[in-house]
């Protein structure tokens, strides 16, 4: 499956050029985005997204769904990034060593169930 | 505008009923609120029917037709869908429908089939009401969600897993009498604490079930009711619904949740009522965290301090404010097209007096409902009130 504005941010964050977009109020939002959510402007330009971010709230999940079964247990965080937040999976640490507060950078990794893509905060 | 009466309700047992179909179980509570409003079939306008992941559990989409025929009805009929509020969405447009002066009488309602599943395919399904490409690629599933949430709770107001405890203790002790529920068993904090855990900090004691069920209400306009002479005290008097991003880290705030505030804003404007006024509340209880952000979203708390409302005893069957006494999502059970009818059930049946725990509120005027989707990117209020 491909996903036009998904799948070439994902690939940029891979390529270490990762972005988000930002509108003249200065939301930010994450892509593929036609308005900005939070006031409506079209008029949404890229900024870079910062190399680092830290985690802001986390789970430690030991029951996930079919897709996720050979990552069990595996930490999933919201970490903030300035401007916008990311959610994933974070690796680099054990899971349970995960914390508020731990520095991560966005990286893509491979989802060992299915071979997909997969956002990774990657601890470090 | 014309007032909105509940003219008869009905429910199917809640719990785990693999075997039987989706269409069974909505024809059974239908059928039984027909009964019990007294209606004629003919006099049915329209099925407004909550529904989720049919399509997942069952193959089969396109379900509001389908049910509508399985009750014997010759009218239009539309499936809601607005994940775990479903049912919610689906009353609360019946209500619009009546007061519009469009229908006279609406059936309204929902059912979830859920047991036939495997645990992992649940768990996927009920995870779409997440968004798909920077949440459920990630890991999220709907216990995790909620753990994201609980633990910026904490961070934030502080709490603990045992103030969320007490929450789970209360209302499986509240679903003991509940004929219905799918839970008859009193549980203990060291249960909670010492339980699996799911998602951390979500333990499996933390979590509603997995459930299949059915819920149906006939509502009708004070004119309808009058007109044919029927015995229903118990009106719906302010509906609001709010809504929020969809995706967690796209919202200002991970520890409150606006579209209950912003739907229970509007309710309460609606009904002319505010949350002094409410007696007695089912809220949408799908973790133990969910319940206490609900609570200081319908503006009982101030937020960080709904936490502590079970542990205090003031949100139990003799508190001064009891939150759900129908044992709530967590142990009545979670049929999730199904839950946000069923709220409205429970509590007409509490405000009449003839469900069994309406001895904790025998002097209730004015009940509220509140039910959630997905992490609450969307919410339901209703305000009922009964003729003393
Ligand atoms: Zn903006």
């Amino acid at each position: 499956m491909t996903d036009a504005g998904y799948d070439e941010w994902l690939d940029a964050v891979d390529d270490g050029e990762g972005y988000y977009l930002r509108c003249p109020e200065g939301h930010g939002s994450l892509p593929p985005r036609r308005v900005c959510p939070h006031c409506g402007s079209t008029d949404l330009g890229r900024e870079s997204l910062p190399t680092t971010g830290t985690v802001e709230t986390y789970t430690v999940c030991y029951v996930g769904g079919p897709d996720f079964e050979d990552e069990e247990p595996y930490a999933t965080a919201i970490a903030d990034f300035g401007d916008v937040r990311l959610t994933g999976v974070v690796r680099g640490v054990d899971p349970e060593d995960v914390a508020v507060g731990t520095v991560v950078e966005p990286t893509v990794g491979t989802n060992r169930t299915t071979g997909d893509d997969l956002l990774v905060l990657r601890a470090r | 505008m014309t007032g909105v009466r509940v003219a008869g309700v009905g429910l199917t047992q809640f719990g785990r009923q693999p075997e039987r179909t989706g269409r069974d179980l909505f024809a059974e509570a239908a059928l039984a609120a027909r009964e019990e409003s007294g209606v004629p079939s003919d006099d049915i306008e329209e099925l407004n029917y909550g529904n989720f992941m049919g399509s997942l559990a069952e193959r089969q989409g396109h379900q509001a037709p389908l049910m509508a025929e399985m009750v014997g009805l010759d009218c239009p009929a539309t499936r809601y869908e607005e994940a775990c509020a479903s049912a919610g969405v689906a009353v609360r447009e019946a209500v619009r429908s009546v007061r519009s002066g469009e229908n006279d009488v609406v059936l309204a309602g929902g059912c979830e089939r859920m047991t036939n599943l495997s645990t992992a395919d649940v768990t996927e399904g009920l995870a779409t009401a997440a968004d798909e490409l920077y949440e459920i690629r990630a890991g999220i599933t709907f216990p995790g969600a909620y753990a994201l949430m609980a633990r910026a709770y904490f961070e934030q107001y502080g709490g603990d897993r045992e103030d969320l405890a007490h929450v789970a203790v209360k209302n499986h002790d509240n679903a003991l009498p509940n004929e219905y529920a799918q839970f008859h068993r009193a549980i203990t904090v060291d249960e909670v604490l010492d339980a699996p855990m799911v998602s951390d900090p979500v333990g499996l004691l933390d979590a509603c079930p997995v459930t299949d069920g059915a819920s149906a209400l006939v509502l009708v306009s004070d004119e309808y009711a009058a007109d044919h002479d029927l015995d229903a005290p118990v009106s719906i008097t302010g509906t609001g619904q709010g809504g929020d991003n969809l995706a967690l880290q796209d919202r200002e705030d991970l520890a409150v949740t606006p579209a209950t505030e912003r739907a229970a804003t509007e309710a309460y404007a609606d009904a002319g009522r505010d949350p002094d006024d409410v007696d007695v509340v089912e809220v949408h209880d799908c973790f133990t965290i969910a319940e206490v952000l609900a609570l200081e979203g319908l503006g009982f708390y101030e937020a960080g301090e709904g936490i502590g409302a079970a542990r205090r005893g003031e949100t139990t069957a003799t508190g001064e404010r009891p939150v759900n006494l129908s044992g709530g999502l967590k142990a009545k059970g979670h049929p999730v097209g199904a839950t946000g009818g069923s709220q409205v059930v429970e509590m007409t049946r509490l405000l009449r007096g003839d469900h069994p725990n309406s001895d904790h509120v025998e002097d209730a005027t004015v009940g509220l409902t509140h039910n959630a989707g997905g992490t609450v990117a969307s919410a339901v209020v209703h305000v009922l009130e009964v003729d003393r």
